[in-house]
């Protein structure tokens, strides 16, 4: 009985002091867990971001110790100062190998570049090859990260925070991660997470944007597909020559564009189907596993749960609104000007999302009329999209880099 | 809770805005112009291919 009410002691006193905190953050990782696996929004990536939160909330895990000479103490960090000692971190539990992945996988990038390759094998830019035109509008739906950036910049100085939280509208978690480690900042958990939770999201944000931009008559637009004889040698140049376009004219673009262009040669030389098809399923889900659960290292209660957490999220909500919209007006715009109409919706099918965009704006067109079929179109525009985001990443770290 | 807020921020970084979204539209139109270049290669070697 003793043995009972000691154990009960122990767990009432772990709501005690801050511990409170923790137990939010498993309460957060549930809901990630519950999304992903009931509403199965990016599962890949929120279920293991759900788990490594919970784990990643107990006391002892991350420690703040006071190196008083040659002493560690429990102290505050006023007492520490007194005593003229350093404040440092001690990590502990999970966080010990979740560390050595972060530095391994994240912080050098090496996650998210990987993942890259597994993404531009699964890429097929044959129907952006059959309309090349279709480019322009993955350009025009990058404006909601520059708008978030001006907006970010409202409530964080700091141009390495507001920089970062910009590309959560490229709608693409690696470019946001590579973004957010190479300029060092603090929020990483935080935009990781909101970029995943809206890409997840999209299918609710979207719809409502352009139905507000549109008309019924503007949806109704069709647009037949002409496929273009597209040659395998031009399916094998197009990645090589994007790398080179990239790499000259947006350095900072160099290893996200030419992992991703690797990915597509891979696919598209016809010689290495094996490789191809690996990069596609095993090396794709072999990073994905270890890229979610090394973000929730910085999940902790104490990097989390803060008010510009809540900012990030509703400035990435932000993100994704304008970058729709911006698609959507950059369509009604080229119309004014254009001999053959386009439907305006395929303009948000840009942001990088893929393929979820490029299928919600063919849904909405089969809404307004079901012989309205968009698909092919909005997919071209969608991994232009792809592209430009990385490029629009690419020039964030273009012009902020310098300032490091 | 300190909240930084400095809604002139906005205006002053607006320039970042404009090259931004100029060179996404820039390198993006060096990219259509080399993919409409490839094509037209490719498609004319296929046709003397043919021949």
């Amino acid at each position: 009985m003793k043995e009972i009410m000691s154990l009960f002691g122990t767990l009432l006193g772990f709501f005690q002091g801050n511990n409170w905190q923790m137990f939010l953050m498993w309460i957060i990782g549930g809901v990630l867990i519950y999304l992903a696996i009931k509403k199965e929004m990016e599962p890949t990536l929120l279920l293991p971001i759900g788990f490594g939160a919970i784990l990643m909330n107990f006391p002892g895990v991350v420690k703040h110790v006071c190196q008083c000479g040659f002493e560690t103490m429990d102290l505050t960090l006023e007492k520490c100062v007194e005593c003229g000692g350093e404040f440092t971190q001690k990590l502990g539990g999970i966080a010990e190998p979740l560390e050595t992945l972060y530095h391994a996988g994240i912080a050098s990038e090496l996650f998210p570049l990987i993942l890259f390759i597994g993404i531009g094998a699964m890429i097929d830019f044959g129907p952006l090859l059959s309309n090349p035109k279709l480019m322009i509008f993955g350009a025009a739906a990058q404006f909601g990260i520059f708008f978030t950036m001006c907006m970010a910049s409202v409530f964080f100085p700091d141009f390495r925070d507001f920089a970062s939280i910009a590309v959560i509208g490229a709608a693409d978690g690696p470019t946001s991660i590579v973004v957010a480690n190479t300029l060092g900042s603090k929020y990483v958990g935080a935009i990781t997470v909101a970029a995943y939770s809206y890409m997840a999201l999209v299918p609710i944000i979207q719809p409502p944007v352009i139905k507000f931009l549109t008309t019924e008559k503007e949806r109704k637009i069709r647009m037949p597909y002409k496929p273009a004889n597209v040659s395998k040698t031009t399916k094998i140049l197009f990645p090589i020559i994007i790398s080179i376009v990239a790499c000259a004219f947006a350095p900072g673009a160099g290893s996200l564009i030419g992992f991703l262009m690797f990915g597509n040669l891979i696919r598209e030389c016809g010689v290495l189907d094996s490789i191809s098809e690996t990069a596609q399923k095993v090396l794709a889900n072999l990073i994905t596993i270890f890229l979610g659960i090394t973000i929730a290292f910085n999940m902790t209660a104490s990097q989390f749960l803060n008010f510009e957490t809540l900012l990030i999220m509703g400035l990435g909500l932000i993100a994704f609104i304008v970058d729709t919209a911006g698609g959507v007006l950059f369509g009604k715009l080229y119309n004014i000007f254009a001999k053959e109409k386009i439907n305006p919706m395929i303009g948000a099918a840009g942001i990088s999302a893929f393929p979820m965009a490029g299928r919600i704006v063919n849904k909405l067109g089969l809404e307004a009329d079901n012989q309205n079929f968009l698909l092919m179109h909005s997919i071209g525009v969608n991994v232009s999209g792809q592209i430009a985001s990385v490029i629009a990443g690419a020039l964030i770290l273009n012009i902020f880099v310098p300032m490091l | 809770m300190f909240l930084y807020f400095n809604p002139m921020k906005f205006v002053e970084n607006l320039k970042y805005m404009g090259i931004g979204m100029l060179g996404v539209f820039m390198i993006i139109a060096i990219i259509m112009a080399a993919t409409y270049g490839i094509m037209r290669f490719t498609s004319g070697k296929k046709k003397n291919d043919n021949q």
